[in-house]
């Protein structure tokens, strides 16, 4: 029997059920890893439930850094019969299969190519403990500590993390230690020398932080100067609020009158979040609102309003799968389009593409400052793979000489100076007007703000040549934003390429790796990855300057190829599109052979 | 930051307030209502409710949704910022400016559409969570924008203009608010001043969700005999449960009332409100004998008006959310920014 043999470089995937407990006790073996200074990538593949549905935990292990999905598995735990057949048909072969075999598993149910790894946990826990609720929590961590030492973890390592996760509660942490002591000696005595993976101490983690997007976003917002949040609550966005809210408890309580510099409105749905975010924005606020692609639909029309009436809001789009309720707890980058052009009427909206989450507490920090001083709506469009999963990223870091752009907000003083004042007229040729904010001045600046056309000193009209102007206005104010928003980052390949690839969000670290995998194989591409729509003049340049490029997204319709051929009156048929969209995130593998296959078909076309 | 206003030369008979300003100072652009429509009295009472206390019109926010109702705000109050915003949805888009800044004056400005039908939940929601403002329904059965449909409001049996008859249950949203949580409600009636006027002070003066509903007839689509919603159908049934005389430090409004008891009310700014009773039985702090009277009387087909319901200890949502004085809209990077020092921290507690 073949055994894959691998130091720091495997992928381990635990199969349990939801509501067992597993998901701490499988983050603390993802941890202790990367406290040995070996970088991990760890995937959570839960349903839509509370408890009792299948769920997935995977961990890729690579001392190299690839933090994307590689695609296959080294060595499966087991420890959910629901899913079992399934589970086994998804170890590459010469890998590992670790189960619960309290109770006997029939050879028929079994692969011959894989090694397999027997340890009796139930048996074990029903001695040890009498309690059910302890047997299945403390099975958990067992199955952890069998794990350190066929794997080679360091156990105080794993102690450390127990004593810093039950902190407060010490009693929990004796009893914890003793279950990853016996699970750690069941092994050494039973199953010794019976698994070929190996975690080695390494120094590639340095001072790196692992952390999920969504606490990222609600920490970007209170750097950003949100001061006011108001939400729905849907899955995977549900905890950007709630870590708005946890970072606001640290961050915004004024210390002498313990009274909060934030204010969060638990909405009754999301017209009404994004109506409160418009409310604040036009009163001045910095103001957001968090939801998933059900709540994009609900605020179409409120959108258009804050478009066309010109108010500034922030709104964080955790993509999860549609249509419809769809996979509600898979990912996609399928909001693509209803964002950008959200509402009726000709509408365009600025959108932020983040890879990672410190790029999401980037780009919801600036997201603020690119709404005021645009005066318009704009998206972070994150995914649930970023949204919801541990990503190892750079620490975060702050330019505390960044002062927060308020854009165009002309004050009592220039008002009582008598500068002119029209809310709708382009004074700077930027196409964004001032504005002013309610209760500024008692005679001058007051204007009223409406969706219905109105001409540049806001006064009610629906004259044809009226409308046209200020609508053509507006387009000349997206001409502005993409002079504002983040550029696209571009790697040349090391020789001269004619194709390239293009990418965004949480493709990239599975991108990283297949091209260096690619790379390896003679094989050249550029890569661009887009960070921001409108598209600046970089992107089209990129594209323009390749014979052909393969882009690739994660959902069924190719909508960001649709966004670019679009804008940029581009051929399609430089536009090659790789889809991957069943809701798990993209691997490099899947990216690897789909370019593959198609420079292989492109060059055997050229020779027949 | 305090600007003079320039006097103006204005004719020496005019009645100017304390501010210096004279009711034009209160008006906005002319109005394109329908002649005769309930709407227009209402925002005359509007604007003297804010003249008669020494309002500063730029200290007022006016909100509305979609309606002929809702555009109202266009006419009266011109030095102050309006938002004339979407169908239905005028309470979150209020909430949310509230909550950007607790110093204005917020007056959202609705109709029976835009409120009992496509925005009961909005209206539901923001009275429940304690926004202080006035919240003002001009109430006339019909969606007169759209040319007479029946709204939410609409009595059942009674005739639209093209003829045919409501079949639905109304919704009563004074009865709604008394139960989501307003702390001050009134009802009233376009026509009548006198009741109007001081109501609205009052619900001004309140802090916390003030809901006011306005019966307010639509002179083209709902003013005929059949309509519970007419000028000469409410005159009739109309049952005023109280009247009231506002009063502000100085100068009383007075206003001839008939005697009887009368209660005086201290509201949070200082100000005082008589109520003269024409109901000894009538307590409007108790908001369980409201709904009470309130239902007993719809069932006898009187439509009760005046003030109902005032809870003067009231606070509101910025209580609730335990907010800092300063609004947050003044706020910059040195007050909200955590800075570099603050991540170290962040970072410390993710490795
Ligand atoms: C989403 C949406 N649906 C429908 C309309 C059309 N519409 C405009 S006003 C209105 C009804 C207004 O009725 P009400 O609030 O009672 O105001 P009134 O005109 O009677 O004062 C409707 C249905 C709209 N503006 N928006
Ligand atoms: S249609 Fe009715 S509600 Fe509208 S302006 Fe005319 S009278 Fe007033
Ligand atoms: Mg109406």
């Amino acid at each position: 029997m073949s055994q894959i043999k691998a130091v720091n470089d495997f992928v381990v995937k635990f199969a349990n059920v939801n509501g067992s407990g597993s998901a701490s006790a499988n983050e603390m073996f993802a941890r202790s890893i990367l406290r040995m200074g070996v970088p991990v990538a760890s995937r959570n593949i839960f349903p839509s439930n509370i408890q009792g549905l299948p769920t997935w935990y995977e961990v890729r292990v690579s001392g190299k850094g690839w933090l994307g999905r590689r695609g296959g598995v080294d060595l499966m735990v087991a420890m959910n019969p629901q899913t079992w057949d399934k589970d086994i048909a998804s170890i590459d072969p010469g890998g590992y299969l670790f189960y619960d075999s309290s109770r006997p598993v029939p050879m028929s149910r079994m692969r011959e190519d894989i090694n397999i790894i027997r340890m009796p946990l139930t048996e074990i826990c029903n001695k040890v403990y009498s309690d059910p609720r302890q047997r299945q929590l403390f099975k958990n961590i067992i199955y952890v500590g069998a794990l350190a030492q066929l794997l080679g973890i360091d156990m105080e390592v794993l102690k450390q993390l127990v004593g810093e996760q039950y902190k407060g509660k010490d009693k929990l942490i004796a009893p914890n230690h003793q279950a990853l002591q016996m699970g750690h000696d069941y092994a050494r005595d039973n199953l010794s020398s019976l698994c070929g993976l190996t975690v080695e101490k390494a120094d590639a983690v340095k001072d790196r932080i692992f952390v999920n997007g969504n606490d990222a976003a609600g920490l970007g917002c209170v750097y950003g100067g949100a001061t006011v949040a108001a939400w729905y609550p849907i899955t995977p966005s549900t905890s950007v609020a709630e870590a708005f809210a946890r970072h606001c408890k640290t961050y915004r309580v004024d210390p002498e009158t313990r009274k909060n510099k934030f204010a969060i409105v638990q909405a009754e749905d999301e017209i009404s979040a994004i109506g409160a975010v418009i409310g604040a924005g036009w009163n001045g606020a910095r103001a957001f609102t968090a939801t998933s692609g059900p709540g994009i639909s609900l605020m179409q029309e409120f959108l258009g309003l804050a478009y066309f009436a010109e108010i500034p809001a922030v709104i964080i789009d955790v993509q999860r799968g549609g249509p419809s309720t769809g996979m509600p707890t898979r990912t996609q980058q399928a909001d693509l389009l209803v964002c950008a052009y959200a509402s009726h009427g000709d509408t365009k909206h600025i959108l932020m593409l983040p890879q990672d989450p410190r790029e999401t507490f980037e780009f919801c920090a600036i997201s603020f400052d690119l709404a005021e001083r645009l005066q318009t709506p704009v998206f972070v469009l994150e995914d649930l793979d970023i949204g919801m999963n541990e990503w190892l990223c750079e620490p975060f870091t702050w330019d505390d000489k960044h002062t927060y752009d308020r854009g165009k907000i002309m004050t009592a003083e220039e008002l009582e100076a008598g500068k002119t004042f029209g809310r709708y007229l382009d004074v700077d040729g930027d196409a964004i007007a001032y504005r002013t904010l309610p209760g500024t001045h008692p005679t001058k600046g007051a204007y009223f703000t409406r969706g219905t056309s109105r001409d540049r000193y806001a006064k009610y009209s629906e004259e044809g040549a009226v409308y046209q102007d200020n609508m053509q206005r507006l387009l000349r104010k997206l001409e502005t934003a993409k002079t504002l928003v983040p550029k696209p980052v571009i790697k040349m390949a090391r020789e001269k390429a004619r194709y390239g690839v293009i990418y965004f969000g949480s493709t990239a670290p599975a991108m990283d790796e297949a091209m260096a995998s690619l790379e390896a194989q003679g094989q050249h591409l550029d890569m661009m990855r887009l960070r921001a729509f409108p598209f600046n003049d970089e992107v089209v340049d990129f594209i323009n300057s390749h014979d052909q490029v393969f882009l690739v997204e994660q959902n069924r319709d190719a909508q960001m190829r649709m966004l670019l051929v679009n804008e940029c009156s581009l051929d399609p048929a430089r536009i090659i599109s790789i889809l991957h969209f069943d809701g798990t995130p993209i691997t490099a593998r899947f990216i690897i052979s789909a370019i593959a296959e198609r420079m292989h078909l492109k060059s055997k076309e050229a020779a027949e | 930051m305090t600007y003079i206003t320039k006097p103006k030369l204005r004719h020496p008979g005019i009645p100017v307030n304390k501010l210096g300003f004279t009711h034009r100072d209160y008006e906005g652009t002319v109005s394109t209502l329908c002649a005769g429509c309930g709407h227009d009295s209402i925002s005359f009472a509007i604007i003297q409710a804010c003249f008669e206390l020494n309002i500063e019109p730029h200290r007022v926010a006016k909100l509305s949704g979609i309606g002929c109702s809702s555009k109202t705000p266009d006419y009266m109050l011109g030095q102050s910022h309006g938002f004339n915003s979407v169908h239905g949805r005028m309470p979150s888009v209020l909430t949310g400016a509230n909550l950007a800044n607790k110093d204005l004056l917020y007056m959202g400005i609705s109709g029976d559409g835009d409120s009992a039908s496509i925005g009961l939940g909005q209206f539901v929601h923001c009275v429940r969570r304690g926004v202080n403002m006035v919240y003002i329904t001009e109430n006339n059965g019909v969606y007169g924008l759209t040319k007479g449909q029946f709204s939410a409001t609409a009595d059942k049996g009674s005739k639209s203009k093209a003829g045919g008859s409501n079949m639905d249950s109304p919704l009563d949203l004074v009865s709604m608010a008394l139960l989501i949580g307003a702390t001050f409600v009134g009802r009233s009636f376009s026509g009548d001043k006198a009741q109007l006027v001081p109501l609205i002070m009052a619900a001004m003066s309140h802090k916390g969700p003030a809901f006011i509903d306005v019966v307010s007839p639509c002179v083209a689509f709902n003013n005929h005999a059949g309509s519970t919603k007419a000028y000469d159908f409410v005159r009739e049934h109309n049952e005023a449960v109280n009247r009231l005389d506002f009063m502000v430090d100085r100068e009383p409004i007075t206003v001839d009332y008939a005697p009887g008891t009368s209660e005086e009310v201290e509201l949070h700014d200082g100000s005082k409100l008589r109520l003269a009773k024409l109901h000894a039985d009538y307590d409007p702090h108790d908001r369980i004998k409201a709904m009470t009277y309130l239902q007993s009387h719809a069932a006898a087909g009187e439509l009760v008006t005046g003030l109902i319901y005032m809870d003067p200890a009231a606070s509101d949502m910025h209580a609730n959310l335990n907010t800092v004085d300063k609004p947050l809209n003044r706020m910059m990077e040195a007050e909200l920014c955590p800075g570099s020092a603050g991540l170290k921290s962040f970072n410390d507690a993710h490795r």
